[in-house]
């Protein structure tokens, strides 16, 4: 249960310091906020793949990039009248958006997947590295959506009853699906579906041996991993107004991983500790010096030794099992 | 006679020049207890592995009540009625003894993969795994434990209690009675007593004992091949068994 308070503490901590931006006009904030939901939501999905199913993938940026060209690609298409690949009108509408951001990351997880599956340990690693790297290429050379450059994003897509341009709705909208995707996650891991997961990555022998064949099962975590990430990476391209292919290398990928395991892999609101975390550090130490990334890793080898549950495992102590 | 439950014809399986599993043919019936005896390294768990789909025979033909088990993973196995311990413990430590043998019991389920019901409060679940755990001996005090907190002997009846709850046409026990002690052994050897007429066993034991109170038939392996079969009364007189096996052991 400490969990749970735990992680409501920090959604809150988040929610709270968003709205006291904005109530102190101070807009760079709150984008600040709305950007820790998106790349907290973009952990969320990782941490399903790497925490719950144990799968270490090193390339979620594949997913997380793909989410963001299907936003820019509709936003674009949206703006020319064109179509993607001669069929798929442009869209301004944000849940169609959403809808095309995850179908995109959750096809292509699908064949990465189940190649990358009947693989383990490191090769896993490198394999799911190699596919993200092969999108990452893809992107820079493929000449229609801006290549090396990127795709602007003119206009945010538009909700009903909400003013996407405006940074706090912008912030809520992003908050509130990070909230969603989280309870999602926690009612699903603690179904049967999570039941067969969790054994999966502890003794796949078991699982086997008990009647349930762990790929089908692992293959499903990534693809739903693979999809939050996707979701994650369209409201991270609308915030930035932008989406390249910096969105698809192999740092991005690295970041995400970072989130998880700064906040704690295997925990449900790690993400959301390893996102502020990680934002903190990018914009205060960020402000000092450009080499903040060593700081980062300082920090990040020092949770990896001293404190493996990460920060929820600080805050909550080690995991309970059912 | 009624058609066999488990029966193995021609096995071979070979690991480079070793030939662990060189042509065996064994059959098993209903109400049986049927015995697998052996020196170690004589191919008695790689045989289990072949039946259990987690090793695939070089050759040779596995049927379950008559059907073919060829092609089929370990899990289609499982759920075919095929129900296994394993010489060393194969549990997932860090969960409870009830959600191991819970998994066994989802495996069965009409929804197998439910996303909203937490299994936690899921009676379904639940009372048909605690219903195992109770069989094999183990006290509602110890269900929520992690497995990893339960002595080796709990651990070997969580696995006996998983292999249960699935309900199986047949058990296959790689020694379940290795490192109990004596009444670890005793308790154990009653359980199985009770559970010959519900389902039978195909019982790999180092423990002479227990393989005679226990064993309607017994089959003795040795270097891959079965070189005796019988009752316990006519293998504890075979002279060929005598000499390779229980000679050296007695
Ligand atoms: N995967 C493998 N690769 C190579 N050799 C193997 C493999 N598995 C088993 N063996 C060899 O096959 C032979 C039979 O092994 P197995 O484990 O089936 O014996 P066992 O009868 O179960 O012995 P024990 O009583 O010690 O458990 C042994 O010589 C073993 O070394
Ligand atoms: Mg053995």
């Amino acid at each position: 249960m400490r969990e749970g308070v735990v992680s409501a503490a920090l959604l809150g901590a988040l929610l709270a310091f968003g709205l006291g931006a904005w109530a102190l006009g101070e807009v760079f904030f709150v984008n600040l906020a709305a950007r820790v939901a998106c790349v907290a939501l973009a952990g969320a999905g990782l941490n399903l793949a790497l925490g719950f199913g144990g799968m270490v993938s090193f390339g979620h940026a594949a997913f997380f990039g793909l989410g963001g060209y299907a936003a820019g690609i509709a936003a674009t298409h949206a703006f020319d009248g064109g179509a993607f690949a001669g069929v798929l009108p442009g869209t301004t509408s944000m849940p169609v958006v959403w809808l095309a951001a995850m179908l995109a990351a959750g096809l292509a997880a699908l064949p990465i997947g189940l190649i990358s599956l009947r693989t383990q340990g490191v090769y896993f690693i490198m394999i799911t590295l190699a596919f993200a790297q092969m999108i990452f290429y893809f992107a820079i050379s493929f000449p229609a959506y801006g290549g090396e450059d990127g795709l602007p994003i003119y206009l945010r897509s538009e909700l009903p009853l909400v003013d996407a341009s405006d940074p706090l709705d912008f912030f809520l909208v992003s908050f509130a699906l990070l909230v969603a995707v989280l309870l999602g996650c926690r009612t699903v891991l603690a179904a049967r579906f999570g039941a067969a997961l969790a054994l999966a990555r502890l003794n796949p022998v078991r699982l086997a041996t008990a009647g349930i064949a762990p790929l089908p099962v692992l293959l499903a975590a990534f693809v739903a991993s693979a999809m939050i990430a996707g979701l994650a990476g369209a409201l991270f391209a609308e915030l930035n107004g932008f989406v390249s292919p910096a969105m698809l290398s192999w740092h991005r990928s690295g970041e995400i991983m970072v989130i998880v395991i700064l906040g704690g892999v295997g925990r449900l609101a790690g993400p959301v500790a390893g996102a502020m975390l990680f934002v903190a550090l990018e914009t205060v130490i960020g402000g000092w010096t450009q080499y903040w990334q060593g700081w980062l890793g300082l920090i990040l080898l020092g949770v990896v030794l001293f404190a493996r549950g990460g920060l929820i495992g600080a805050l909550a102590g080690p995991v309970r099992h059912g | 006679m009624a058609e066999p439950v488990l029966a193995v014809s021609g096995l071979r399986k070979s690991f480079g020049a070793l030939a662990a599993t060189d042509g065996v043919d064994l059959a098993l019936r209903d109400g049986e207890i049927l015995a697998l005896i052996g020196p170690n390294g004589a191919g008695k768990s790689t045989l289990i592995a072949q039946i259990a789909g987690t090793l695939a025979p070089d050759a040779g033909r596995v049927t379950l009540a008559g059907r073919d088990l060829a092609g089929m993973s370990v899990a289609a196995r499982a759920r075919a009625g095929l129900g296994r311990t394993f010489q060393v413990s194969s549990l997932a430590m860090p969960l409870s003894a009830r959600a191991n043998v819970r998994i066994a019991v989802q495996a069965r389920a009409p929804r197998r993969f439910g996303v909203l019901r937490p299994v936690a409060r899921d009676a379904a679940l639940n009372a048909p795994a605690e219903a195992a755990l109770a069989r094999v001996g183990l006290g509602p005090a110890r269900w929520a434990l992690p497995v990893a907190s339960l002595s080796h002997g709990e651990r070997r009846r969580v696995e006996l209690a998983a292999a249960l709850a699935a309900r199986p046409r047949l058990l296959l026990l790689d020694e379940p009675m290795a490192g109990l002690g004596a009444d670890g052994t005793a308790a154990m050897a009653d359980l199985l007593e009770a559970l010959r007429a519900e389902v039978p066993i195909l019982l790999v034991e180092h423990d002479m004992s227990a393989v005679f109170r226990l064993a309607d038939r017994i089959a003795v392996l040795v270097a891959g091949r079965i070189i005796a079969t019988g009752a316990p009364d006519a293998i504890r007189a075979d002279a060929a068994v005598q000499q390779a096996y229980l000679g050296v052991d007695a």
